[in-house]
């Protein structure tokens, strides 16, 4: 029954992405619908999944079908295997619920693009990515996932393809994705050399008895992956551009899903972290950098879509930090993945409604007024802003106070980078909120802003619902902690204030945001100021994220391909063939044979017999 | 008077082998006798069907009779021998379907109808206006077969070079018959053939040293005499190094294999991808063999140096792929990278490095034809369509043939669920089980770079919009149709069910010595 469940959730969607790409035009009058069919099948089957789980004691919850055995190269044997625990359950009901919503959400927004086919079909094939990502009982069926998040998300950004900016932010998310992939391949090999085996529970249990230098080695490769995929600082440039793609993709991809993909590799990896102080060091400076780097970013930015995702980066920081804390954090990271899941999912459909109906502006500095035009698009809005800024009750509170008191029970440097973060969130985004539904109208001349249709506005209120709710639920008699503890363990410690305090700092923190972002933002312009301070002009350039990137993993890279082809080309061929162009008439295709380049050829080949001839014979006498 | 000793003859053994090149020779026969509308006909069937017979041989031979040295020791019947030369008869067929092809190009198949014709010319226009083909093609690639299915069981050096030049003379002429084209086509045979006749004799100088060194040239008295020795001798290194060489060059590595990009753009394009699939494949066989085989005892020797070119050809081959306009190019260089990855599993030198390489000639190969079979089939009014920019919006007007082609870019890539990823992985752990862990980084690099090149041509079929000059796509004949199907279907199942095979080159990876 689990087996047949675990499948139909898995290839529900796959199904769906496989008709809908190949099928062809047949399939446009009916595709989105099968789109939305097959991930509401899959819903169905997680949450029958997770009524089985309940249903069991906490010791025989977590359950692990073999499908068949993968591969088996020499002592390695990896089993195509599925794994479904209290962690991966959550994910999957993140997954599948919020997916859903995001589907049908879409069904409005992408109403008039002709394509729309081939977007949800994408889209299915990004959640079945998704869902055997975190399903995967090995590290190796992890990294299929973990592909095919990248090639679907790939597919989605560069969905407007004909805007450039789409092609190039596509491109740009995936070779920075890949810069984390590569983490990920060495981290498995360096498992199959050290442990002789990548499956979770091989892994864990091997770790154990691994030389001190394995776990960190290991936690670092770990780290690079998760950076890649969960944009955290020094890999985080793709996502801003990352919003090129259609605004249910941001919501999808770059705020519930993919993104959180990281935080799962970190968590799941928990045996590993745990055995390396140092590697665990090494994610909490990357996440507290990132929840600093994605609040200044969002605070400076106008592009109402980039600032959210300056607050996902931020907010997926607290995540990756509390990961770092142990076993105190390892709970609250996924209990804030869950809620930001929601409200964030939640805000960027706000956004894409109001763009929506503002011709696809998203410059913030053209909206204003709009919580009378669209008033639920507002109310819904307003809902998120509450959970993420953290006011008590919306999930978002119960989430990052968590993270904020398990931080200052590590050390208060991360605590105060949490409190700090926690005062700029409130401070951006109430910058977003006075700037687009409040304060005067700086509409363009032509634009209508009208009310979603309710297509659009059911899913964001079922979302909007969610951020509302679900952090109280998840609290009530510490159901998440009970509920997680048994696979990531989890240790209470009290932080070294008093818990009155504690709040009392964190409100006032707030409050300060909030009154800073709403007295700087009561009469915004309508042009960027150019005049500003040296810190919001970095922040508008993302920090200059692309420069260092550009520094660190582009220039080098072009350089090398353009010393190669000019070595290739020049030296090795000859000067004359760098003159003489491939596609020149006959005459100068004879010329160049006569030109010598087959005795250039030639040259190299006796010039690289002659090396491997030295080679050997050095090696003699050395 | 010495009595004359009679070699005795396993003629089952051997089967697969004669049947290919007595089917050559009967080729010959029938272009002399056939009157000229039958030939083109009666050519195929005939390669076809030996080809066909001479693949059930190899099954039939491997399931009956015993390993060991067969015609009089020339040759060897292995495990490793006989799974290649299934291969090279399976991309053979797959490579001859795709050949076959009178479809795609409006003027016939894909070589020049009279290739003795002056190209551009009054006697060329008449040539192609009665629709006259050179059906010499077929005999020729039977024979260049042969000494592909001679080459991978070779036991001693001077069968492996006759071995080699039986497969390089034909090669020489099939390069050249391209129907477009035909000066480029021209040059990269002349090419070819002046930068194959120099590996040749390198090749043949290093047996001559062998020779030398060892009083014999079978394989086996040679990795007697070398395990016997105390202290290693200049004579048997420069061998080594020379032999090595001439293999290397055959497989396209850096820096031997410069011809590799210009002979591959060159060629008609279904020889391109015979050449990709098949001789690469009976090269890296050949070269397993030799450096296993007779020069196993130098491995300490040969390793740092295969380690070396393996890397530089990842990294170039992978690079310069990056920098390139024209498609066969590019698959070319591709091509050569690919050579580089299936290095690190030589490299690797044991039974766990020679089944991964095995896998991942199946892998490469089967994948490479599928997409020089593609590249057949995308044309502009001149002929295909080698430059990248034609190549824009392709996805939007043939969904199928983009999605097959971007499933095989997706293997090279190394993606899971494709063969090339478990191709890539073999080779990898092979490595690191031997203690290769830098040479494995340099090969995720590699890979990660390549990656960025697949899907840049991934993009440019969906993502851009098509220009004035756009290719169209030829409807294929079922041949071209069943050989890219069976490329891309390989590509698929080995990806998601690799299991049955990697049994398969396990049970295999043995050399007999």
């Amino acid at each position: 029954m689990t087996t047949t469940l675990l499948l139909l959730v898995l290839l529900a969607p796959a199904l769906g992405a496989a008709v809908l790409l190949l099928g062809g035009r047949r399939t446009n009058a009916w595709g989105p619908l099968a789109a939305i069919g097959v991930m509401g099948a899959a819903t169905a089957g997680a949450l029958a999944l997770f009524g089985a789980m309940l249903t069991r004691p906490a010791a025989e919850r977590p359950v692990g079908v073999l499908l068949y055995e993968w591969l088996a190269v020499g002592d390695l044997r990896v089993p195509f295997g599925l794994y479904l625990d209290q962690l991966s359950m959550s994910f999957v009901l993140l997954i599948t619920i919020v997916g859903t919503l995001i589907h049908v959400y879409s069904l409005g927004y992408m109403a008039h693009d002709p394509d729309r086919r081939l977007f949800f079909g994408y889209l299915n094939l990004f959640v079945a990515a998704m869902l055997l990502l975190v399903l995967a009982d090995n590290y190796l069926l992890l990294y299929v996932g973990w592909e095919g998040v990248g090639l679907a998300s790939y597919l989605l950004i560069g969905f407007y393809r004909r805007r450039a900016s789409a092609a190039t932010a596509a491109k740009k998310a995936f070779l920075i994705n890949r810069v984390g992939d590569f983490g990920l391949s060495v981290a498995i090999m360096v498992m199959f050399t050290m442990i002789g085996a990548v499956t979770f529970s091989a892994v864990d249990a091997g770790i154990v008895a691994m030389p001190g230098w394995v776990p960190l080695v290991l936690g670092l490769l770990l780290l690079l992956a998760a950076a890649g995929k969960s944009a955290q600082f020094p890999l985080q440039a793709w996502l801003f551009d990352a919003m090129e793609g259609p605004t249910p993709v941001s919501a999808l991809i770059h705020a519930a899903t993919m993104v959180t993909a990281g935080v799962y590799l970190i968590v799941r990896s928990a045996a590993i972290y745990d055995l390396s102080e140092t590697a665990r060091t090494a994610v909490i400076v990357v996440g507290g950098i990132s929840i600093l780097f994605g609040a200044i970013v969002g605070s400076a930015r106008d592009d109402i879509k980039k600032a959210l995702a300056g607050s996902t980066m931020s907010q997926i920081g607290y995540m990756v930090l509390a990961a770092g804390l142990g076993p105190i954090g390892y709970v609250f990271a996924i209990f804030h993945l869950l809620t930001h899941g929601f409200f964030k999912a939640n805000l960027f459909l706000g956004a894409g409604s109001v763009m929506h109906g503002m011709n696809d502006e998203v410059n913030m500095r053209r909206y204003g007024g709009l919580a009378w035009v669209m008033r639920l698009t507002f109310i819904t809005f307003l809902i998120g802003y509450l959970a993420i800024i953290g006011v008590p009750p919306f999930a978002g509170f119960y989430s990052k106070d968590s993270i904020i008191e398990a931080a200052l029970a590590h050390s208060w440097t991360a605590g105060i980078v949490a409190w700090l973060g926690a005062g700029l969130t409130a401070m951006y985004m109430t910058r977003m909120v006075m700037m687009t539904f409040l304060t005067k109208r700086r509409w363009q001349p032509d634009a209508h802003p009208h009310e979603s249709p309710p297509v659009m506005i059911i899913p964001m209120a079922l979302l909007a619902l969610g951020s509302a709710v679900l952090g109280y639920l998840l609290v009530m008699n510490d159901a998440f902690e009970h509920w997680l503890e048994p696979v990531t363990g989890f240790v209470h410690e009290d932080p070294p204030l008093a818990m009155p305090i504690v709040y009392g700092i964190t409100f006032g923190v707030v409050g300060l945001g909030v009154l800073i972002g709403v007295l700087a933002n009561l009469h915004p312009a309508a042009e960027a100021p150019t005049r500003v301070n040296p810190l919001v002009r970095a922040a508008r350039a993302d920090l200059y994220g692309d420069a260092i990137n550009e520094g660190l993993f582009m220039r080098p890279g072009q350089v090398l391909t353009a010393a190669t082809v000019i070595t290739d080309r020049r030296i090795v061929d000859g000067a004359v063939m760098a003159v003489a162009d491939l596609s020149t008439g006959a005459g100068d295709q004879l010329r160049r044979v006569e030109n010598g380049f087959v005795r250039s050829y030639s040259l190299a080949l006796v010039a690289g017999a002659v090396i491997v001839l030295a080679a050997l014979l050095l090696l003699r006498i050395a | 008077m010495t009595p004359i000793s009679v070699v005795d003859i396993d003629y089952v053994a051997l089967a697969p082998v004669i049947i290919v090149l007595v089917a050559a020779v009967i080729g010959v026969l029938l272009e002399a006798f056939l009157p000229e509308a039958a030939r083109r006909s009666g050519q195929l069937l005939l390669t076809g069907s030996a080809v066909a017979l001479a693949f059930l041989t190899v099954l039939i031979v491997a399931a009956s009779r015993p390993f060991g040295p067969i015609a009089g020791g020339s040759l060897m019947l292995d495990g490793p021998g006989l799974f290649l030369q299934g291969l090279i008869l399976l991309t053979s067929g797959t490579a001859i379907l795709i050949m076959a092809d009178r479809r795609v190009d409006p003027g016939g198949d894909a070589f020049a109808g009279r290739v003795s014709t002056l190209p551009g010319g009054e006697e060329e226009r008449e040539v192609s206006r009665r629709g006259l083909m050179q059906t010499e093609v077929w005999p020729l690639m039977l024979f260049c077969i042969g000494g592909l299915l001679l080459f991978v069981t070779s036991n001693d050096l001077l069968t492996l070079f006759i071995a080699l030049e039986i497969l390089s003379l034909p090669l020489y002429l099939l390069v050249g018959m391209a129907r477009r084209r035909r000066l480029l086509s021209q040059e990269a045979a002349l090419k070819y053939f002046l930068m194959g006749a120099l590996a040749s004799a390198i090749l043949l100088f290093g047996s001559a040293l062998a020779y030398a060194y060892a009083g014999t040239i079978e394989f086996a008295g040679i990795a007697e005499r070398i395990s016997e020795r105390t202290t290693a001798n200049t004579l048997v290194i420069a061998a080594v190094a020379l032999i090595l060489v001439g293999l290397l060059f055959k497989i396209g590595a850096v820096p031997f294999g410069q011809w590799v990009p210009d002979v591959y753009q060159g060629a008609p394009t279904p020889v391109t991808g015979f050449m990709a699939a098949a001789v690469k494949v009976a090269a890296v066989g050949a070269l397993l063999r030799v450096l296993y085989v007779p020069f196993g005892g130098m491995r300490w020797e040969w390793e740092p140096v295969l380690w070396i070119v393996a890397s530089l050809t990842m990294l170039i081959g992978s690079l310069v792929a990056l920098a390139q306009s024209d498609i066969k190019r590019m698959l070319a260089y591709s091509s050569i990278a690919n050579a580089g990855f299936i290095l690190i599993g030589v490299a690797a030198a044991d039974q766990v490095g020679l089944s991964s390489v095995l896998f991942y000639l199946l892998a490469y190969s089967v994948a490479t034809l599928a997409a020089f079979g593609i590249v057949t089939m995308v044309r502009v009014p001149t002929g295909e369509a080698t430059s990248l920019e034609q190549w824009a919006g392709i996805g939007r007007r043939s969904p199928l043939l983009a999605t097959a082609f971007s499933l095989i870019l997706l293997s090279f890539a190394g993606i899971p669920l494709t063969a090339g990823f478990i191709a890539k992985f073999g080779v990898f752990t092979a490595a690191i089980t031997a203690g290769a862990l830098p040479l494995v980084i340099v090969g995720i690099v590699a890979s990660a770079i390549a990656a960025a090149l697949y899907v840049r041509i991934i993009v440019r079929m969906y993502f851009t919009d098509p220009v004035s000059a756009s290719a169209g796509v030829a409807s294929p004949s079922p041949l071209t149709v069943a050989g890219v199907g069976l490329g891309v279907a390989l590509t698929v199942i080995l990806g998601v069910f690799p299991q049955p095979v990697l049994n398969l080159v396990e049970q295999t990876s043995i050399f007999v010595r």
